[in-house]
């Protein structure tokens, strides 16, 4: 059935409006009913932002139980560095700073869950200025790893490298552990 | 302007080298989000920090050469027409959201085109890196390269438990969304690709549509890329993205496969009508286009058209575009315009092949 406004298109919508008992049937495409106003959508339709915004305000249910105290602490939940509150990185979905992700902390863990999957932790590249005592620590891990697997497969001869690497490293660099600030 | 190139040529010098796999995947990509550890993040920042910001990396990296992305040209976004602007988005070299934010919002762009970094976006600094192909690690690995070269120079934000911190929580952690273009013609036939897309997003992982809007995927060109980005390292995101695109090769093959077998001359007699169109047409959209050039692309890479060179779906979608379209008439064109220019720019180019 083709559209009955500019007769080009499939009508994919079909209209039913019953006005002063008067019921009139359309049938009509997307781009006519959006002209006409049938159908209209938010700027640039429905975007993963919307999706996330959504994701972020489950919580507000639970406010409605909250006593008076406890509203206004969520209220006040602000970045000392920025200056993003709470409520307006829910509205937008985007924090204003890193600092932001220390400031909101205890209100994070859900939403990063429920947007990764469950996940919460990071597992990938470790930046080599800002991380390099990470960086020894996570290669310390994984030899650690590395060495338990050679031990249960009874590979001794590996394991005794592999230990050997983790002396070295433990002897060759004890401070940026200590002075690791993050 | 030495911007010239950039906006003259639909296709990016990379595209012309052979990529494994370049007769289903058109490209991978690799894109890193990363912000200044001390600096407000631009959708709250004063705009002197934003100014600060795009004035070091111009003063740092202008005309710099990192390996084979050699002279990175560094443009203003202010300082573009719309028409500029549009073309750098079709072409894919800028986000659509990087040039609304124009006023501190500038891109650098390698001369090979395949590393453009946005800066001032969303989060301070997105780097960007294509690959022709199916080559996600490989480009993983230039994109680390390539991180690890700015990161000289700049104190990234970055927290040991939550990664790199981005502006938006669904780029926390690796900061990489890694995607392939995927020209999936016989899967869209065949209505497959309907009943993989659900599976697949279980997968953590995206399929979308490039071109058109919703659901329908103009030309039968999907990009697929992963959605998270906490809880997994890059190589684990980018290993698992391969081998889904791997089946979806895997899988699109049997489809033309089938489809030359059972209906050979049914397809033939569809992708020698979309030459003819493509070939003859005074006025095309870009909805009619888009699958012309589809059905002619898998008709080269079916051996059924010869002479053609397969870069043709890459140039043409991108030719045919709007804003391309714009900057060659050298003036602002309504629909039915551009439909006519559309149809000679087709015309013209197929012309050259033959």
């Amino acid at each position: 059935m083709e559209c009955q406004e500019c007769h080009e298109r499939p009508a994919t919508l079909h209209v039913k409006q019953v006005i002063n008992d008067q019921e009139t049937k359309v049938s009509i495409c997307e781009t006519c009913a959006k002209k006409k106003g049938y159908i209209t959508y938010p700027e640039e339709g429905y975007s993963l932002h919307d999706l996330l915004t959504g994701l972020f305000n489950f919580d507000n249910f639970n406010m409605t139980n909250m006593s008076e105290n406890q509203l206004n602490q969520v209220k006040e939940l602000q970045c000392s560095k920025c200056g993003m509150t709470f409520s307006k990185f829910k509205q937008v979905g985007k924090f204003g700073c890193a600092h932001c992700y220390e400031s909101f902390a205890s209100k994070l863990e859900p939403i990063f869950r429920r947007v990764h999957s469950g996940n919460t932790k990071h597992f990938g590249k470790i930046p080599k200025r800002a991380g390099s005592g990470l960086q020894l620590k996570k290669q310390l891990k994984n030899y650690r790893e590395e060495l338990q697997q050679l031990i249960e497969t009874e590979a001794f001869e590996e394991a005794a490298k592999v230990r050997d690497k983790i002396r070295a490293l433990e002897k060759g660099d004890k401070e940026p552990e200590a002075g690791d600030e993050s | 302007m030495s911007l010239e190139h950039f906006i003259k040529d639909a296709l990016s010098p990379w595209m012309y080298e052979q990529g494994p796999d370049n007769d289903i995947v058109m490209s991978s990509r690799i894109r890193l989000a990363r912000n200044f550890a001390t600096v407000t993040y631009p959708i709250l920042a004063e705009h002197e920090k934003l100014d600060d910001i795009r004035s070091f990396f111009k003063k740092e990296y202008e005309h710099q050469t990192f390996q084979s992305y050699k002279d990175l040209e560094f443009v203003s976004i202010k300082d573009l027409t719309p028409v500029e602007k549009s073309v750098l988005v079709e072409k894919h070299l800028v986000s659509p959201h990087l040039v609304k934010r124009d006023e501190h919002a500038a891109v650098m762009i390698s001369q090979n085109e395949q590393v453009s970094v946005m800066i001032n976006e969303e989060d301070h600094i997105r780097i960007q890196l294509y690959f022709p192909g199916l080559q996600l690690k490989k480009a993983l690995e230039e994109a680390f390269h390539f991180d690890d070269w700015i990161e000289e120079k700049v104190n990234y934000a970055y927290d040991e438990t939550k990664g790199y911190l981005t502006s938006c929580p669904t780029n926390v952690g690796t900061g990489m969304r890694a995607s392939v273009m995927m020209h999936l013609p016989a899967l869209s036939m065949t209505k497959q690709i309907n009943r993989m897309i659900p599976a697949i997003s279980q997968l953590g992982l995206v399929v979308r549509g490039i071109y058109g809007e919703g659901s329908e995927a103009l030309g039968n060109i999907f990009q697929i890329s992963n959605q998270i980005t906490l809880g997994k390292s890059e190589k684990d995101i980018v290993a698992d993205l391969e081998s889904v695109v791997n089946q979806l090769i895997d899988h699109e093959r049997v489809a033309r496969g089938f489809i030359m077998k059972r209906s050979g001359i049914e397809l033939e007699d569809r992708i020698f009508r979309s030459y003819g169109v493509l070939q003859y047409s005074r006025i095309i959209e870009s909805k009619e286009a888009a699958k012309c050039i589809s059905d002619v692309r898998l008709g080269i890479d079916l051996g059924i058209i010869e002479n053609t060179s397969g870069n043709i779906l890459n140039e043409l979608m991108v030719l045919t575009q709007p804003g391309f379209l714009q900057q060659y008439a050298n003036r602002t064109l309504n629909a039915s315009e551009r439909d006519v220019l559309r149809a000679s720019l087709i015309r013209e180019r197929l012309k050259l092949e033959n």
